[in-house]
């Protein structure tokens, strides 16, 4: 039975920067994967495949061994809370902060009962926690910004790339609460199972990262 | 609609329940496997479902503290924990109840429950299997209990298992030497769990641990394959003393015990490893299997077990879940209804008597109590010249 590979990866940001490292290993999707519908694309590699899926899905999949390997933001890992998986390798990829925001004025820390809308529940929880606070947390999938707005929360905890979004609302970098960046996760059977094959493509990835930063 | 009605028949999320084909299942591979340890020389015991809280999390308990179900005791008015697992229970068995001084072998099996899953199969029910060796400290106990394991999986009809070894002595070692506080190599532990090398570098910077210690803790990230690993832990590990060479020398020499494996097994090590890191003392391992994406048994050495229940014995073993194993060996289970025989609903004692002697040979023989029961079955007992002879349909 030939060694099966699946590598989960998402659409957009994450699947135009790992292509080029995946090449650099030597795997070249079969079709452009960018733009196809398919949910499983084949590559030049006999038996390996990507799964486009979504970016919160990607520890899932590779938790349960819907994939050996998967590719997704150290806010979805943070989020996602397992212990089912090994994270190898900081890609570099999608550089952004995990922060908590509010209005201008706002103490978050001073204020009880204090509400946040974010789309990342288990980070904030943990956060506030490691600060004895208990808050009101309010799950969003989008457009936390509005929150503090209208007055449905008092502060946000959001990934911010450059700040204009927040900046537009009229919103203020409270705290900074993680760097983010894209990570290769490995389910932990597939890494022991398929040593060999897994570890030869992390050194390539790894290979391939540092003559970028030269 | 009226949900009060409608889900009564909802049972706990991983609380399951097996159906007839996967209660045969299960039970045959119980019987199977009681018979195989009981060949290699274990004997079998049953600890209580519920026990005082106290001694369910003793130090080897303490783990799983988070994964037990309390109740408070009308009785006592002590806390009651449900097992969640039967290690800590057989330990207290093998330390308080039996008091031999010499080495004792049990196993055990029985449902455990765990308040939270941590098997890919989100159950919250296993059938915990296992095997514990006590009294005997060394290479040829835990070689033995591997062996053990790997019988019990190849029995089962597993094939192609992969071995993974490690030892939590490195890590301790580790730790100890660069004096981290408890709540640092909580989340060192944490991060190598995760193999999070550059999580880690950034982790070690942030604690001051110089240059040289912060490479060789990312360094234990990649220290996993065959048996050249070891090679490379001793250049890499070697200067943290006898300690961390007497981890690695063990590990050799458990890989040297283990040299001619059944079936197609291979042995990697994994130097950071480190499941069941506060109650082992010695040697982790785990069993993986193709296509499966988590490991199917574990276990390892927890020597000092036993001294809260006045004796401190060394101790090695491994467990498993029979309902994960019936789920990974995905055999087609054959239906024992498919071969009944149908008997007519008469009391004559000539049937009563051709009834028991086929029941006893083995055969299922079931009464056609509505006289409506011939179309479902293959073959029935009929009368012929004053004997009762089974006739095919």
């Amino acid at each position: 039975m030939a060694e099966t590979l699946a590598i989960a990866l998402t659409k957009g940001r994450i699947l135009t920067d790992t292509l080029p490292l995946l090449l650099a290993a030597g795997i070249a999707p079969a079709e452009d994967a960018t733009t196809t519908r398919k949910l499983q694309v084949g590559t030049n590699v006999p038996d390996t495949s990507l799964l486009l899926v979504r970016a919160s899905d990607v520890p899932a999949y590779v938790e349960y061994g819907g994939a050996d390997i998967g590719v997704t933001g150290k806010d979805v890992l943070l989020e996602h809370n397992g212990n089912g998986l090994y994270e190898p390798l900081d890609l570099g990829i999608g550089r952004c902060r995990l922060v908590l925001a509010g209005k201008e004025g706002v103490d978050p820390y001073a204020k009880k009962g204090l509400r946040v809308a974010t789309k990342y529940p288990e980070v904030t929880r943990r956060y506030f926690a490691s600060r004895g606070q208990q808050v009101e947390i309010i799950k969003l999938y989008g457009s936390m910004e509005l929150a503090p707005l209208v007055g449905m929360a008092d502060v946000i905890v959001d990934i911010m790339e450059t700040g204009s979004t927040l900046k537009a609302n009229g919103l203020l970098v409270l705290d900074e609460i993680a760097d983010v960046s894209a990570r290769l996760i490995v389910n932990k059977a597939s890494m022991k199972m398929k040593h060999d094959t897994i570890h030869a493509l992390i050194a390539n990835i790894k290979n391939a990262l540092l003559e970028k930063a030269i | 609609m009226n949900t009060q009605v409608n889900q009564r028949w909802q049972l706990p999320e991983g609380m399951d329940e097996l159906l007839p084909e996967q209660a045969h299942a299960v039970e045959r591979l119980r019987r199977s496997i009681f018979d195989l340890h009981v060949s290699w020389g274990y004997q079998p015991v049953q600890p209580p479902l519920v026990e005082f809280v106290d001694s369910l999390l003793s130090t080897a308990g303490k783990d799983f503290d988070r994964h037990t179900f309390k109740v408070a005791d009308p009785k006592s008015g002590r806390m009651l924990g449900i097992r969640a697992d039967m290690t800590p229970q057989v330990a207290r068995i093998d330390a308080h109840q039996l008091g031999g001084q010499g080495i004792s072998r049990l196993f055990y099996m029985g449902t455990v429950v765990r308040a939270y899953s941590d098997s890919s199969d989100r159950s919250r029910s296993p059938i915990q299997l296992g095997a514990e060796l006590f009294g005997h400290q060394g290479i040829a106990s835990d070689a033995e209990i591997i062996r053990l394991m790997l019988t019990t999986l190849g029995h089962v009809g597993l094939r192609d298992i992969h071995l993974d070894l490690g030892h939590v002595g490195i890590f301790r070692t580790l730790a100890q030497r660069l004096d981290l506080s408890a709540a640092d190599q909580s989340a060192l532990f944490d991060l190598l769990q995760r193999k999070a090398e550059s999580d880690i570098a950034a982790l070690a910077g942030s604690l001051g641990i110089g240059e040289r210690d912060r490479d060789i803790l990312c360094s234990l990230c990649s220290l996993n394959g065959d048996v050249t690993v070891l090679e490379r832990a001793e250049q890499v590990l070697g200067g943290y003393g006898d300690g961390m060479l007497a981890a690695i020398a063990t590990l050799r020499s458990i890989g040297e015990a283990l040299a001619s494996l059944p079936g197609n097994t291979t042995v990697h090590y994994d130097l950071a490893e480190l499941r069941g890191y506060h109650y082992h003392s010695g040697i982790v391992f785990a069993a993986y299997v193709p296509k499966i994406g988590s490991e199917i048994a574990r276990g390892g050495r927890y020597d000092g077990i036993g001294q809260e229940f006045g004796r401190s014995r060394p101790a090695t073993g491994y467990s498993t879940d029979l309902k994960t194993l019936l789920r990974v060996i995905d055999a087609p289970q054959e239906l024992a209804i498919q071969h009944v025989i149908l008997a007519p609903d008469d009391p004559s004692p000539t049937l009563q008597a051709a009834v028991a002697k086929l029941r006893a040979s083995g055969e299922i023989v079931i009464t056609d109590i509505d006289g409506n029961q011939q179309r479902h079955y293959r073959r029935v007992l009929r009368e012929q010249g004053g004997n009762w002879l089974v006739e095919k349909l």
